[in-house]
């Protein structure tokens, strides 16, 4: 029920946003190239997926995403696991990661350029980059807040490193880890279109650059709506995996809009 | 003397300078397989002393000696118990009675055979594979039980277990650990500040008084079991643990020094 009634509202709301986008292009106020109408877009879109140019950029950039982020979970992950554990090393980390975190993926391409050269490498480190630091730093403080009581029954029956690490430790701090994946997935499909622009000659972010190059404006934005579901599927996907984690681990779900 | 408290303080020092005494020059002795309550309000130490002799814990002077040797450190020989369960969220019901078995490196058709054993033993055989999170606060107690004994501890230490359960579900519970001590003949000492509890349970009350935390007086119970919580026998020795607490007018004149 309640899922229809939010369908319906969806439905709603994008055909609202269509039939105002068609009204401004009927004024005929903004030249074609400007802004296509939706017919045009859909057009676009669907000769996109008829001759399979969608399709084999899509499968590009899913492997490239696949491949960053990944490389993201392990190495954020593992590291987490490490740092979070030792507070005292942490403590030299933290300020480093810090200052890191909020430059833009995109900010070290010219050195990504000239340390991985051209190719799938600058948008797989860049997703890398992306997504490395909500996992890290959820991973770092998942294992820093393990609940007190787990640790003192670990204590209690005997159980010593390394179990202690994958029997406590890394499972009682799933929760937040998992937060950290759902963060990280978001930040690394808008950093892949970006990394994409700049560095690629194949892909969802290259078919757009490829797109205003041949000033095909419906086109550029026939690709922004295809990367905008893309997106959203694949955050209702982790979303659903992270839910279902909290339930099991009797975490209380807030409501979410 | 099986569990012997020797003038055990337990001091806390703050800014290395306030002190505060939670325990102060304790002394009690306990014999195999007796059930021990130790009552009294908040603050008085009764935790404390129950830390002490779990092992999480080390008292600033005097000592705690288990089979006459000094407790410095937890041990498997001698399980709490905990009000909030510390069951671990993400094993279900069999895989958490199973958690202290794996750290005896006992083999797994072994640890399945023990495990359910015990579960069976609390009544939970139709819920093994559910998870904590699926059952009542009751079953969650009973699950934490099936742990503890499924180790075969020789002490069974319970800090205020039923503390979080309904009037009903404790009484039934208190009933299960009773049949549970007489059938295993477990040594158990039972944190509470329930006063008709302790005169269900104990073999002997431990009245303890707060700051600083001491043992103020011990009551025996010399009933039978299992005992009827509306006898009157019954009720002449909760009235006196009443007094005790001063919370009953007294008829006997020395009370009023």
């Amino acid at each position: 029920m309640n899922l229809l009634k939010r369908a319906i509202k969806a439905v709603v709301s994008i055909s609202v946003l269509i039939v105002i986008w068609e009204l401004i292009v009927l004024t005929g106020r903004f030249e074609k190239s400007l802004l296509p109408s939706p017919a045009v877009v859909f057009t676009g879109m669907s000769k996109m997926i008829m001759d399979g140019t969608l399709f084999s950029n899509l499968g590009v950039s899913i492997a490239r995403f696949l491949t960053g982020y990944l490389l993201a979970v392990l190495v954020g992950v593992i590291l987490g696991l490490l740092l979070g554990w030792n507070k005292n090393v942490w403590s030299y980390i933290d300020p480093i990661i810090q200052v890191l975190r909020p430059v833009s993926p995109i900010a070290w391409f010219p050195f990504i350029v000239l340390w991985f050269g051209i190719g799938d490498a600058p948008a797989v480190v860049i997703i890398f980059i992306a997504a490395f630091y909500p996992i890290l730093l959820s991973t770092v403080s998942g294992v820093g807040n393990v609940d007190a009581i787990y640790m003192k029954v670990a204590d209690n029956f005997g159980i010593k490193q390394p179990e202690l690490l994958f029997k406590i430790i890394l499972p009682s701090a799933f929760p937040l880890i998992a937060n950290g994946l759902h963060l990280a997935l978001g930040s690394a499909w808008v950093f892949l279109v970006a990394g994409e622009m700049v560095g690629a000659q194949s892909g969802l972010g290259f078919m757009i650059i490829d797109a205003r190059n041949s000033l095909r404006s419906d086109l550029v934005l026939a690709g922004i709506i295809i990367i905008g579901i893309l997106g959203l599927l694949l955050d209702r996907l982790i979303r659903l995996l992270e839910n279902r984690i909290k339930r099991q681990w009797g975490v209380t779900l807030e409501e979410r809009i | 003397m099986y569990i012997s408290i020797s003038e055990a303080s337990r001091e806390y020092f703050y800014n290395g300078k306030e002190k505060t005494t939670a325990l102060y020059k304790v002394n009690l002795e306990i014999e195999k397989g007796e059930f021990i309550c130790l009552l009294g309000p908040s603050g008085c130490g009764k935790s404390t002393l129950l830390n002490l002799i779990a092992g999480f814990d080390k008292p600033t002077s005097g000592f705690v000696k288990v089979n006459g040797e000094a407790v410095t450190r937890p041990s498997e020989n001698r399980i709490t118990i905990f009000q909030n369960y510390g069951l671990l969220p993400w094993r279900n019901v069999l895989r958490n009675v199973e958690l202290g078995l794996e750290a005896k490196k006992i083999p797994k058709k072994e640890r399945r055979r023990i495990a359910e054993e015990y579960i069976e033993l609390v009544g939970l055989s139709s819920y093994k594979h559910h998870y904590p999170a699926q059952l009542s606060g009751g079953m969650q107690q009973r699950v934490a039980l099936a742990r503890a004994l499924a180790v075969d501890p020789e002490i069974l230490l319970m800090d205020e277990p039923f503390g979080a359960l309904d009037a009903m579900t404790r009484m039934s519970m208190q009933d299960e650990i009773e049949r549970l001590w007489q059938e295993k003949k477990k040594t158990i000492i039972f944190v509470t500040h329930d006063i008709e509890e302790t005169v269900f349970l104990a073999d002997r009350i431990v009245i303890m008084t707060p700051s600083p935390g001491r043992i103020k007086s011990i009551i025996k119970v010399p009933l039978g079991r299992k005992r009827d919580r509306t006898s009157a026998d019954f009720l002449e020795i909760r009235d006196r643990v009443f007094e005790e607490f001063g919370f009953k007018e007294s008829v006997e004149l020395d009370f009023y020094l």
